[in-house]
């Protein structure tokens, strides 16, 4: 018989989020499922890069720490997983999982994996589809292509779950689906229960970056207290099978849920309010209200969705070059002086090693770092730490910003100090397209014990 | 007499791709009408100038006492490959608290 409410907890809101209170949220949550959210837009990437090294790879690096604390608890007390951390390789992961699980105690379970998001095949497929940032065609980033996921829906992992798994593993999935998913699987909504696909995206949408809605991103000492931000508790969702939708946190833990924390939290990274697109619902957030049910407890209404578009959203991540970084700190009488000058030798620099660089960027941290002021109206602080970061095709140009920075110690202005050679990192940058849903298939394969 | 956005409201950052979101919330209905009235895309733009040419779009929700500024072009190319040490512009929402406005009684 289905439920009449469920209880789905976040577990994880980023790929190295703490850990600690997903393991208190499965423990002291009284959870029927614990989502948790690993993969921002460009990780997968990455995973992909390390699944061409390492065919077993590619799934988000923190899964087995992050498994071997949550897993046998939430085991234990009948919760249902459901996460993203299979990343560029789900089945490796649930492989990687079920290799540990009998030394974790958890030598019985069933685990399903949601395949079908990688589109790389499609996209080389498909050069003169538009890219959504200015409209160009995809084809001059194939040569470069490192991965390429459409963002699949909740139905998905309502699947996995319909064959009884008490472990479902994703890899691209739009991040509120991974809290939906389980609505659907549990009350059998369907895709045109407008209302409970609006409240159930919302819920999602708030819980999907854990922390941030529980007093996470938020305290203004004297302005804005959170009540022991050290023990921050991460949020949780009563759902009943009507709809109806209240959102809340661990009982006992630290930080504060209330109207000004979710107000945030339901405009982090939207756009128009009115049109928040999923691959499930389009979300009309904009007659929003919230209710304070009671402490760290709030009701929500007003969320509507929208029928679900034709097309799945597809991240295309692709080489960019490098970037070289480093910083050197002055501190004292003419400390601004100091580091400026630093700066002009540290160009001279590598202009006469014959270094050339697409974008260079010059900070001053303690003046103009952050908000991008100008340093020539700033009053002159203390202390000032000069960073130089440029980008470049050439590896050897990218390694030598920093280390033409960290010479200044020996080579620079008189008492450079604290110096960081950050390296060259390889850029991995993001590009979308859109495309028709049926060309993605997508499936659920369960992964079984060798 | 002008007064601090800072005193008026809270704001969050958010990134999507070379697009940053603030968020606005006033404390107050108070708040709301002077950071309705005044917190316009205009003065917003000239006090983020330096770091996008534009646009930038504005949603309200009123029952929330809440602006939402949508700032394209702000993030130095987009996180994966900006330049900027807070490429995901998450330290913009207090940029955003620095505005001064014209007070209640101009």
């Amino acid at each position: 018989m289905a439920p009449t409410k469920i209880r789905i907890g976040c577990g994880a809101g980023f790929s190295d989020d703490r850990i600690p209170p997903g393991v208190e949220i499965v423990e002291k949550g009284d959870l029927d499922y614990l989502a948790m959210e690993c993969l921002a837009e460009r990780t997968i990437a990455r995973e992909t890069l390390d699944r061409t090294k390492d065919p077993t790879k590619g799934y988000t690096p923190v899964l087995l720490d992050r498994m071997e604390a949550i897993f046998p608890p939430a085991l234990k007390r009948n919760i249902k997983i459901v996460t993203n951390m299979g990343a560029a390789n789900p089945m490796g992961a649930a492989r990687a999982v079920r290799k540990h699980a009998n030394d974790w105690g958890c030598p019985d379970y069933v685990c399903a994996v949601v395949q079908g998001d990688e589109v790389t095949d499609i996209m080389r497929a498909h050069p003169e589809l538009a890219l959504m940032e200015d409209g160009t065609p995809l084809e001059s980033l194939l040569p470069r292509m490192a991965s390429a996921n459409a963002y699949l829906g909740a139905d998905v992992v309502a699947k996995g779950f319909s064959t009884g798994a008490e472990l479902v593993i994703t890899g691209r999935v739009a991040d509120p689906a991974l809290f939906l998913g389980p609505m659907l699987h549990a009350f059998g909504w369907s895709y045109d229960d407008y209302d409970k696909l609006g409240n159930g995206t919302l819920a999602g949408h708030l819980l999907e970056c854990s922390g941030q809605l529980t007093g996470g991103c938020f305290a203004d000492p004297g302005k804005k207290e959170v009540e022991d931000l050290a023990g921050l508790g991460y949020p949780l969702c009563d759902v009943w099978a009507d709809g109806r939708v209240e959102v809340s946190k661990t009982p006992g833990s630290g930080g504060r849920l209330d109207i000004a924390t979710c107000t945030e939290q339901l405009l982090y990274e939207m756009h128009d309010p009115s049109a928040y697109i999923t691959p499930d619902c389009v979300l009309d957030a904009s007659n929003v209200t919230f209710r304070q049910v009671e402490k760290d407890r709030v009701a929500f209404s007003g969320a509507q969705g929208k029928p679900r578009t034709a097309t799945y959203k597809v991240v295309v991540g692709y080489f960019d070059g490098y970037m070289g970084s480093g910083e050197m700190g002055f501190a004292g009488y003419n400390a601004v002086a100091r580091a400026k000058l630093g700066i002009e030798v540290v160009k001279e620099r590598l202009r006469r090693r014959g270094f050339t660089y697409e974008e260079m960027r010059i900070d001053l941290i303690g003046m103009n770092s952050l908000h991008g002021n100008n340093a020539d109206l700033t009053p002159e602080p203390y202390e000032v730490r000069l960073r130089i970061a440029a980008r470049t095709p050439d590896k050897k140009a990218a390694e030598a910003v920093g280390a033409e920075v960290r010479s200044l110690h020996m080579q620079g202005p008189t008492g450079a100090g604290g110096g960081i050679n950050f390296g060259a990192k390889q850029i991995l940058a993001v590009k979308s397209v859109l495309i028709p849903r049926e060309w993605v298939k997508p499936e659920i394969v369960m992964e079984r014990a060798a | 007499m002008s007064v601090r956005v800072y005193d008026l409201a809270h704001a969050r950052a958010g990134d999507k791709g070379n697009t940053s979101n603030i968020s606005v919330t006033a404390y107050n209905d108070e708040a709301w009408q002077v950071l309705h009235r005044e917190l316009t895309p205009d003065r917003v733009l000239a006090h983020f100038r330096h770091l996008t040419p534009g646009p930038i779009r504005r949603y309200e929700l009123p029952q929330l006492r809440a602006l939402n500024f949508v700032l394209e072009n702000a993030l130095g190319g987009g996180v994966t490959r900006s330049l900027a040490i807070d490429p995901h512009g998450k330290s913009l929402s207090a940029l955003m608290l620095t505005i001064d406005l014209p007070g209640h009684n101009e």
